[in-house]
């Protein structure tokens, strides 16, 4: 590629999403871009650079690069094994809450909100077996800028193919009569699920106590005692009988004595059980 | 849980009019472990199923001779209505359509343009590969 269509491209992509693109990621624009070349028939990326290059870019092809080199490793119902996990305790742990209590699940580091949004599914799905009780989803990350898209619950045709099947996509998202091919979390879904500011390694205790915490793929990025310390905050903030999600390559084991692995569950964690029921 | 691994995925059909896409399609199926035929049109894939019918059959919607729909309806009434397992891969990507395509008897939909990691989801989704670990 000439180093003036990787301009074109880089300005493009900064200008629409503010990611900034230095010509070292040369390597990531031809292998995320290869496929969108290969479906619409362009031959290079040179070629590509000269299309988006004319005073007005095709809008869709515009939007299809911007998303192609922006959309984050992120899908919904991610790695299944904690939304099955989910699917099965949801009922009991709502059930032994008081009436009118609501069942609160923290999606910590919750990126663009497609945890949220699919633990909100999940809820919609169960709400016969959850005797009218309210679940409450609070979404957390650091980027102001992701918080605002999560909020808004609005995906890219790229996002709903990643981990949604096709029944939940008619089922729980419109199509944005707005605007560029988006789907809508419907508004019902968007209303159990509330998005904040917070910084993992801050004092969670103004968060208050959760029933279930998805907390994954985040400790990758910490260094041994800094995932000591997010898990121990974590621990602090999770019902007696409520679970924890991991990441499946994650683990406590030499990281803290707060939480145990559930025998056979992936990812899922819960605090230590008094030993007589644990058996 | 890493119980199920399937050896063999099976065989797909890839119907499209295009020979680019059929291509791509082709390859990203191949990588997965899928033994694939092509067809060009609605009508050839009705062929190809006859004679031999595929676990999976990824379709275009707009075609000469036979279009997607077409061919959807044709197959779900000789065949019935869980083999193939078929899955729509096309451009149209307004709502009425999806659901027009699931009414048809469509297991999935792909929305173009799509790459390798939206193909490999989708097919964890109809069973046909396992869940991906994160």
């Amino acid at each position: 590629m000439t180093p003036q269509g990787f301009d074109v491209v880089a300005r493009l992509v900064k200008a629409r999403s503010g990611l900034v693109l230095t010509p070292d990621k040369l390597y990531m624009l031809e292998t995320r871009l290869a496929p969108m070349l290969r479906q619409q028939g362009i031959a290079s990326l040179d070629a590509l650079a000269l299309r988006l290059g004319r005073g007005a870019p095709e809008e869709r092809l515009a939007a299809a690069v911007t998303e192609a080199l922006t959309t984050n490793e992120t899908s919904f119902f991610r790695d299944g094994t904690p939304f099955e996990h989910l699917r099965k305790v949801l009922p009991k742990l709502t059930m032994a809450r008081p009436p009118g209590a609501a069942v609160r699940i923290w999606s910590a580091a919750c990126s663009t909100g497609q945890e949220a949004y699919s633990v909100a599914m999940l809820a919609a799905e169960l709400a016969p077996q959850l005797g009218g009780r309210r679940v409450e989803i609070l979404g957390t990350d650091i980027a102001e800028e992701i918080l605002a898209r999560a909020r808004e619950g609005a995906f890219t045709q790229f996002e709903v193919q990643r981990g949604l099947p096709v029944q939940m996509l008619v089922k729980y998202f419109r199509q944005d009569p707005a605007g560029g091919g988006r789907w809508r979390i419907a508004e019902p879904l968007r209303a159990m699920a509330r998005f904040q500011s917070f910084n993992l390694l801050g004092d969670p205790r103004a968060l208050g106590t959760f029933d279930v915490i998805f907390c994954r793929n985040v400790l990758i990025y910490f260094d041994p005692p800094t995932k000591a310390q997010v898990l121990a905050a974590v621990a602090s903030r999770l019902a007696p009988d409520g679970y924890l999600y991991l990441g499946g390559a994650e683990t406590v084991l030499g990281l803290t004595d707060r939480l145990v692995p559930v025998p056979g569950q992936r990812g899922v964690h819960e605090l230590p059980r008094p030993a007589a029921l644990t058996a | 849980m890493d119980t199920d691994r399937i050896s063999a995925p099976g065989t797909c059909l890839v119907v499209d009019d295009s020979r680019t896409v059929r291509r791509a399609a082709r390859r990203m199926l191949e990588a997965q472990g899928f033994i694939v035929a092509e067809a060009e049109d609605g009508a050839q894939a009705l062929e190809a199923c006859r004679a031999d019918l595929p676990d999976l059959v990824l379709l275009d919607w707009n075609m000469p001779v036979m279009d997607g729909p077409s061919f959807l309806r044709a197959a779900r009434a000789e065949f019935g209505p869980d083999r193939p397992v078929v899955m729509l891969c096309t451009t149209e990507a307004a709502l009425e359509r999806i659901l027009e395509a699931l009414e048809a008897g469509a297991q999935e939909y792909v929305m173009k343009p799509f790459d390798e990691t939206i193909l490999r989801d989708k097919l964890a989704q109809v069973g046909l590969l396992p869940q991906s670990p994160a």
